[in-house]
């Protein structure tokens, strides 16, 4: 970068008082990582007044985000106060609220957490693998060759939503109502996504009574290894309430799907944008399993996780109170160069790769980081097997989110052996 | 100059010798211990690092402190016994030279 574009930058020129990063326009056009290196490196615990999401704190910094993800105690998950994102989590009129454990504190969220860990255990996984396997290899084989193609809706959706059918064990043609259900699990009204709450509701209560009938059929066959048959069957969960029951399948499909989709997408992308990593994996398909990690970091696909402090605390020197809203930024201590070397370059053999905060830490960390690493591999390994090039020939669209961090659209070719 | 074997589900013996005041998930992360991820580096905030201690040797390293964060993490492991520890809360010592940890089935 040249001083005359540093200067021209409002990420350097906006006076740190009124630095404010929650703008979603940020993360669309893709600027949002100058003003946070500015933050990690004059102000790294900011406190932002004012902002459309009310005062709110960002920790940017790799250790100090750490610091308030292992110190629940203090820093609250809770729902009812606020929840896991910068926008309060909504309790408005008819919203049809789900409980969900990465939203509740211990020890609530424990008793749930252990009672659905089981379900996606590596030892469950591994039964799963070859399913997997060979319906991605149908999904990648029907795609055409030398022809321009969306890879977020032909590829990185449509994976994700086979994987979460394959968990579930859900009707096969009906798989892509698992996609509409996590859209509308997370959307608002403002959002488009659904045109008002009780559109939303309806659609939820619509998927309780899908998944209630899965359930009542699973609970009457002998146990299999799919998640629903094993949460009917299992003694810690067989009894769940039902509105229970739903919150956390719900949590399942919502936390998989974002998630792992924009991870395939932004894999790819980093290839591109990349090219001698890109020859140096076409060279070793053994380096898959540690690019892996490397993706997850390098897209970072929750921008951030929030908290709201339960007391008055500290953190890098600053006084937290009783109260007030903290927004731990991933993105941004995923490229804090004090922890990791060379944070802003994509280095698909990365010595200690895993390190890094995509999957956030302490009690609340991603139950499914197994399942998605497993899609990740199994997805690079097939796509290795079948194309010399997936080649981005256009200009990505990027998510208009301060929380997801992803694609909506992916313009490719594909290039045969 | 303490040993630490670590013990693979299908029978495989890796012992390590270290530095007194190594902890266990280091020993195991830089000597390519498979099983061994230590995600977090060493922070008892991911528990990828989950080891069953023999039972011989329970005795001297001790178990989880019952409510802390260890024990808040090992619950939520696949296959967490009460022999269960995190490694990178035990710090070797020549009083645990020998010390065996199994590393749990599916930790992978
Ligand atoms: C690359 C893909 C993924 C990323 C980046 C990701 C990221 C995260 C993050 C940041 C958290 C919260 C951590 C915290 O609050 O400290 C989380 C929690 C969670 N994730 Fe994921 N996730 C991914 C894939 C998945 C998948 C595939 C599933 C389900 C099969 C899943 C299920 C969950 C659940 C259930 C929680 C709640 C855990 C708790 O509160 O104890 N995630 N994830
Ligand atoms: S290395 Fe993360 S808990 Fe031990």
């Amino acid at each position: 970068m040249t001083t005359d574009t540093l200067v021209r930058d409002p990420a350097s020129t906006v006076p740190l008082s009124r630095m404010d990063v929650s703008d979603p326009k940020l993360f669309q056009n893709d600027t949002i990582g100058s003003y946070f290196a500015r933050l990690r490196r004059e102000d790294p615990v900011h406190y932002c007044p004012e902002s459309a999401y009310g005062p709110y704190w960002s920790v940017t910094k790799f250790n100090d985000i750490m610091q308030v993800e292992v110190n629940h105690q203090t820093f609250s998950s809770e729902a009812k106060i606020g929840g896991i994102a910068i926008q309060d989590m909504q309790t408005g009129e008819g919203a049809l609220e789900l409980e969900m454990f990465i939203a509740m504190d211990p020890p609530k969220h424990d008793a749930q957490r252990k009672a659905v860990s089981p379900a996606v255990a590596p030892s469950n996984l591994v039964l799963l693998e070859p399913i997997i396997r060979e319906r991605a290899g149908l999904i990648l084989d029907s795609l055409p060759i030398g022809e321009e193609i969306d890879w977020v809706d032909r590829v990185s959706v449509e994976l994700t939503t086979m994987t979460l059918a394959t968990l579930f064990d859900f009707p096969w043609e009906e798989r892509r109502r698992l996609t509409r259900w996590s859209d509308v699990a997370t959307a608002t009204p403002e959002t488009g996504v659904v045109s008002s709450w009780e559109q939303r509701r309806e659609e939820l209560l619509e998927c309780a009574y899908y998944f209630k009938d899965l359930w009542d059929k699973r609970i009457n066959e002998s146990p299999k290894s799919d998640l629903i048959s094993m949460m009917a069957h299992s003694p810690a969960t067989r009894d769940m309430p039902f509105l229970e029951f739903l919150g956390n399948l719900m949590l399942l499909i919502v936390g998989g799907n974002d998630t792992t989709r924009n991870s395939i997408s932004g894999g790819v992308l980093a290839l591109n944008q990349n090219p001698a990593e890109y020859r140096k994996l076409m060279a070793d398909p053994g380096l898959i399993p540690k690019m892996i990690p490397e993706i997850i970091r390098w897209q970072t696909p929750l921008t951030h996780m929030r908290r709201t402090a339960l007391m008055d605390a500290e953190i890098g020197g600053k006084k937290i109170r009783k109260g007030d809203k903290v927004v731990m930024w991933y993105m941004s201590g995923n490229r804090d160069e004090e922890v990791i070397d060379r944070p802003d370059e994509f280095i698909i053999d990365r010595p200690n790769s895993r390190h890094h905060l995509s999957f956030g830490f302490g009690v609340h960390r991603c139950m499914g980081n197994r399942v998605a690493e497993l899609q990740l591999r199994i997805i690079w390994e097939e796509i290795l097997k079948r194309f010399s090039k997936v080649e981005v020939v256009g200009a990505p669209e990027r998510t208009l989110s301060n929380f997801i961090h992803g694609f909506t659209h992916l313009p490719v070719k594909l290039h045969a052996h | 100059m303490p040993t630490v074997i670590f013990i693979e589900p299908d029978g495989a013996e890796y012992p390590i010798a270290v530095k007194n005041g190594t902890t266990a998930r280091d020993a195991a992360v830089n000597n390519g211990v498979p099983g061994i991820d230590g995600d977090c580096g060493g922070e008892c905030a991911c528990a990828t690092c989950h080891v069953h201690v023999d039972a011989a040797w329970i005795a001297r390293t001790g178990m989880a402190e019952p409510g802390g964060m260890e024990a808040n993490l090992l619950q939520f492991a696949e296959g967490s016994t009460e022999n269960s520890r995190l490694a990178c809360q035990i710090t070797m010592t020549d009083d645990l030279d020998g010390l065996t940890l199994r590393i749990p089935d599916g930790q992978h």
